[in-house]
């Protein structure tokens, strides 16, 4: 059984297409993004007892609220502990217990609202599938880096754009799946959790089952490294602990954490706040019409940017992001002020599509600053800074919106200092990407220690 | 593992079976996103 998930049985053999491995990494993410689709279902738990409304026994929205709030909590942890375990026992098993956990977060959870039982809910969905959504996250990565030498912002960004689309699938899904089990003594959640638990179990499992490595010293055909050397992009490898030990780990901590601190906050209140800043011309229908264009546009962003820098290189890349991105979050208020909503649609729309990148840009970043082989368990740890900016953006933005209203601003008004805020946020990024430089060659690998930590010995050597 | 080269049909099926759901997830976003617009 262990043999069935070792590295070697999913080395992949000559005539291998490498075309095959983005699907397997997507069969992934588009279940676990479903994650930020969980809100469709926050309205009928809260009617679980009462039905038609909820009942005074019934859950509050704040008590519903931990349970995302835990299950970010856990992807980030799984994520930070898991990655050194992935890069041990490879991406079949890492999917593999993935797809245990967020297939069984939601039985589990479905039990939990059977019996209304709130803990088995935050223990289903937020603690197991918490960890199946960390596990799943970073497990493809360093595989598809691998697999494409020549194009590894284009590789990632194809599977963490699955990410951003797991959630237009999965609220659809979970919302037509409430429409078609819903009755008039059941809202449909239990066994919508369990038809959804089921079918992203089964297609997780097909991830783990068609994933491959390529074999040591695999090349594209036809494709030789760049003789001319780029300093930015190292040949050797940085062990994972080793890493920590950099201050390039911390600055691109920091890079990521002040880009999604920034963009979560305004994505947060982008309904309200195109409500309140034009108000009378965008209905609450159009609003959420607004906040699906935004995912495309992170979604998009996710592919479009990390591709663009395989040519740009991930330093400019940023560049960009921060710079033009301070820049477009300080036009927001006066698009606001002229009444102009195509052009605050479209400012919002680019704005998301950074964000996006930033997320899907950052494993190529970590591949190309601390080399390919730890690059899962890296950026696993890294992911803890997503975590961070989760808590730190919204709170942020909420903080100084109500700030500012205590102070006697007007509410179409108050969001125009917020921006200005992340704008900020955005060029103290744009520092911390300034400041990352190649690491140094003490933190680098000797050949031995490769074999050694991945517990394979060179022929002759100790075993 | 097989040595023989991975066959197209496999390739495309794959590929079709993430690009499908993931396009009806997309048409039913950017249909709530025309309210935007109408």
């Amino acid at each position: 059984m262990s043999a069935f998930f070792s590295k070697s049985h999913i080395t992949a053999d000559s005539g291998y297409s490498r075309w095959m491995v983005p699907p397997s990494a997507l069969a992934v993410h588009l279940c676990i993004g479903q994650a930020y689709a969980f809100s469709v279902f926050n309205d009928p738990l809260t009617r679980i007892i009462g039905i038609s409304e909820s009942a005074p026994e019934d859950w509050k929205l704040t008590t519903l609220g931990w349970i995302f709030s835990l299950a970010i909590v856990f992807l980030g942890l799984s994520a930070a502990f898991g990655g050194k375990w992935l890069e041990k026992v490879g991406p079949r098993l890492t999917m593999f217990v993935a797809a245990c956990c967020f297939g069984s977060g939601f039985w589990l959870s479905a039990l939990g609202v059977s019996l209304h039982q709130i803990w088995l809910v935050y223990l289903g969905y937020g603690v197991l599938g918490g960890i199946g959504l960390g596990l799943g996250y970073v497990s493809p990565v360093s595989t598809l880096i691998k697999w494409f030498p020549d194009r590894r912002g284009m590789a990632t960004g194809m599977a963490i754009m699955g990410f951003g689309g797991g959630a237009m699938i999965g609220a659809p899904l979970a919302v037509g799946l409430m429409d078609y089990f819903k009755s008039a003594t059941s809202v449909g959640v239990v066994e919508t959790f369990m038809v959804m638990g089921t079918v992203y179990f089964i297609s997780m499992l097909i991830g783990a089952l068609t994933i491959r490595i390529p074999p040591a010293n695999w090349q594209p055909a036809g494709w030789v490294a760049p003789a001319v050397s780029n300093k930015m992009i190292t040949k050797a490898h940085v062990h994972i602990d080793q890493a920590l030990k950099t201050p390039q780990f911390y600055l691109l901590w920091l890079v990521l954490c002040l880009n999604v601190t920034a963009g979560i906050g305004v994505l947060g209140q982008a309904s309200v706040m195109i409500q309140e800043m034009f108000k009378g011309s965008v209905t609450p229908a159009a609003a959420a019409g607004f906040v699906g264009l935004l995912s495309l546009f992170n979604m998009g962003g996710r592919f479009l940017w990390s591709s663009f820098s395989d040519y740009l290189g991930r330093k400019n890349t940023y560049y960009i992001f921060f710079a033009v991105g301070a820049m477009l979050y300080s036009l927001v208020p006066s698009m606001g002020m002229a009444g102009n909503k195509t052009l605050f649609v479209l400012l919002y729309a680019l704005i998301m599509s950074m964000y996006g990148g930033g997320f899907s840009t950052i494993p190529a970043y970590l591949a190309d600053i601390f080399g390919t082989r730890y690059v899962g368990g890296i950026h696993g740890r890294l992911l803890t800074a997503w975590a961070t900016a989760g808590v730190l953006g919204p709170v942020l933005v909420n903080y100084l919106r109500e700030y500012q209203l205590a102070q006697g601003v007007a509410k179409a008004d108050a969001y125009n200092v917020t921006m200005y805020i992340m704008a900020v946020i955005l060029l103290l990024g744009l520092v911390c990407n300034w400041l990352i430089k190649p690491v140094h060659e003490k933190h680098h690998l000797k050949h031995d220690d490769f074999d050694e930590l991945d517990g394979i010995y060179p022929k002759g050597a100790k075993a | 593992m097989s040595k023989k080269p991975t066959s197209s049909i496999a390739l495309i099926a794959f590929w079709l079976y993430v690009a499908l759901p993931l396009i009806w997830g997309v048409s039913a976003t950017i249909k709530k996103a025309l309210a935007l617009f109408i």
